[in-house]
């Protein structure tokens, strides 16, 4: 049940990313962003944690997840921390996919090429 | 002014005429596949946290996004994500392997031009916009925190 | 006046066309003299891949010409990257003098009216015409990195892999180059980088009303009206754009970029940049005007002279296409 859950709420955030694409002709970039400010939005307003809590993955794994770990972590660290948690937080909440992704990045493109269509 | 009014005629004489194409079969095809990715996702999670059940839960939501952008990126390296994304659209643009295929895509795409020149300055070219908007949203969200707080 | 008549009649004495593996598999396929087996070519680079078939076009022209690299007095030449540089690394190959062209996917029309007008002035005798342009060079310069998961919009079109190159003799034999008729800048203020058919078709249209006004020639007047890679719906708005003006474009009329790839090939609007063009003409047109199947023709190739910088910038983009009439030898 779980899955079906994280599957229809999942399949619909991206569903929702190809209505973008052809009503307004913007490229991935701009997709992306949308979403991320999206995240952020839903994490500073308290909505993503009981959304997460039902959708799991669904929610998460969508980019939306990623710019409300930049927005939980930034609001957790102004709390421990002070004004110093705003510049720090959201980073240190992301530092591992953002990592991950430049670091396989880069590991691949020393041994792989783009290959034509 | 009489060029401009030519203009937006033929501008608007080109958007009627501009072939329609279906729109369900790739908003069907964006949802099931953007919906598989994220059952991936609730997948190696679940499975993270039955083999190792002391790890907490943030840990194992770090290892299942890692899990994902290694995925896409290793796709992305054998050229199969661009078909991907050409068949699901957003449904491989939206979740975090969009986001990872968008740094590995022009890294690899550049290497030619040098490691540094080209790899590492081209990097971001996709997902620069994507980093730098999370980034100062996010330091927003945090000031703003910061003077309620205050108050 | 933007057309001019050349007296001396210069003749396209041989013409070299090269492709990649998917254009081959095209409807033009098999009037191309090599075909690739990949788009690499061997090479280590998609550029140099592309330098690689332009060297290989002239050297394939200058042999069915039966000529040496020395006997050519100057190599026009263009293509779609920053700066030319296709056609400059070629040039430094061949050792000859050499004008680099840039009139975007215009630029096969572009050298041979330059060339012809060079050799009818009695400057020159032989002229090699060159241009081309290459999938992956040209995806990575203007759009976006090859393994970038994103789909292709209805409105765009395929740049196509292919080189052609012409010799453009005083003497010998062979289909002539008979007018020409220089075209205008023209926008009409299109900024959808992905629709370049409709930021062109009015050049072609400017072009072509000229050329019918001052020649007081109909269409019909032709066997066959082709122009370069306006594609499906920059062909489709070109007829539209004529028949407002009173010019009816009848059956002789065809697009190369739209008649490029098979319909199974998924190119959306149909091919475009310089080597659809150069390889229709060194390939098939020449083929068929030398074996007589076509008398008089009007090869209209059309450039969208976009730039990144610009339409970052917020700007249209604007169209040049140039028309040359040429006929089958004698």
């Amino acid at each position: 049940m779980q899955y079906l859950w994280v599957f229809l709420i999942g399949g619909l955030v991206c569903m929702l990313g190809e209505v973008l694409i052809i009503t307004t002709k913007i490229t991935s970039a701009r997709i992306l962003v949308c979403f991320v400010l999206i995240g952020v939005v839903l994490q500073a307003v308290n909505l993503f944690e009981p959304l997460c809590a039902f959708a799991k993955a669904g929610i998460n794994v969508p980019i939306i997840g990623f710019g409300a770990s930049l927005a939980k972590g930034a609001i957790g660290a102004v709390k421990s921390y002070g004004l110093i948690g705003a510049f720090t937080g959201g980073l240190q909440a992301t530092a591992g996919g953002i990592a991950a992704a430049i670091a396989f990045a880069f590991i691949f493109s020393l041994i792989c090429k783009s290959k034509t269509k | 002014m009489k060029n401009q009014q030519i203009n937006q005629k033929y501008n608007r004489y080109v958007e009627a005429r501009i072939p329609k194409t279906k729109a369900w079969p790739s908003l069907f095809n964006s949802f099931w596949v953007g919906g598989v990715i994220c059952l991936i996702g609730q997948g190696i999670n679940d499975a993270l946290l039955y083999i190792f059940p002391s790890m907490a839960e943030q840990t194992a939501w770090a290892w299942t996004l890692i899990a994902l952008i290694f995925i896409a990126s290793f796709l992305t390296a054998l050229g199969v994500y661009d078909k991907i994304g050409k068949f699901a659209g957003g449904g491989s643009i939206v979740p975090i392997t969009g986001f990872s295929n968008s740094i590995s895509s022009p890294a690899i795409e550049f290497k030619h031009e040098g490691i540094i020149y080209g790899t590492c300055v081209k990097m971001f070219t996709v997902a620069g916009p994507v980093i730098v908007c999370g980034v100062v949203a996010s330091v927003v969200v945090g000031l703003i925190y910061y003077i309620a707080g205050l108050i | 006046m933007q057309t001019i008549e050349f007296k001396r009649r210069p003749k396209i004495i041989a013409g070299y066309t090269i492709a990649g593996p998917k254009e081959g598999q095209g409807n033009f396929g098999k009037y191309f003299d090599y075909v690739m087996h990949d788009d690499i070519f061997g090479e280590k680079t998609y550029e140099m891949a592309e330098r690689k078939m332009f060297e290989q076009a002239v050297t394939g022209a200058l042999q069915k010409a039966g000529l040496k690299s020395a006997d050519i007095n100057l190599l026009l030449a263009g293509d779609l990257l920053n700066q030319i540089i296709s056609s400059s690394y070629t040039a430094r190959a061949f050792n000859m003098p050499y004008l680099g062209m840039f009139g975007a996917c215009s630029t096969m029309a572009e050298s041979l009216a330059a060339g012809a007008t060079l050799i009818d002035g009695g400057y020159f005798e032989n002229v090699v015409c060159l241009t081309g342009s290459h999938f992956s060079t040209a995806e990575r310069q203007f759009r976006f990195p090859l393994e970038l998961g994103n789909q292709r919009v209805p409105t765009s079109q395929w740049t196509a892999t292919a080189a052609g190159a012409a010799v453009l003799s005083l003497h010998g034999k062979g289909a002539s180059v008979c007018m020409a008729t220089y075209g205008r800048v023209i926008d009409y203020g299109v900024t959808d980088v992905n629709n370049m058919g409709a930021a062109m078709a009015p050049s072609a249209a400017d072009t072509l009303i000229n050329h019918f006004e001052e020649t007081g020639r109909k269409p019909s007047y032709y066997d066959l009206i082709v122009t370069g890679d306006l594609g499906k719906l920059g062909s489709d708005i070109l007829i539209d754009l004529l028949e407002e003006k009173g010019i009816k474009l009848g059956a002789n009329y065809c697009d190369c970029g739209h008649c490029y790839y098979s319909r199974r090939q998924d190119t959306m609007c149909g091919a475009s940049g310089c080597g659809v063009s150069a390889s229709v003409l060194n390939g098939y047109i020449l083929n068929k005007l030398n074996k007589g199947e076509y008398r008089k023709v009007l090869f209209v190739p059309t450039g969208a002279l976009m730039s990144t910088t610009a339409s970052g910038q917020g700007e249209s983009i604007p169209g040049v296409s140039h028309a040359i009439v040429i006929e089958a030898g004698e």
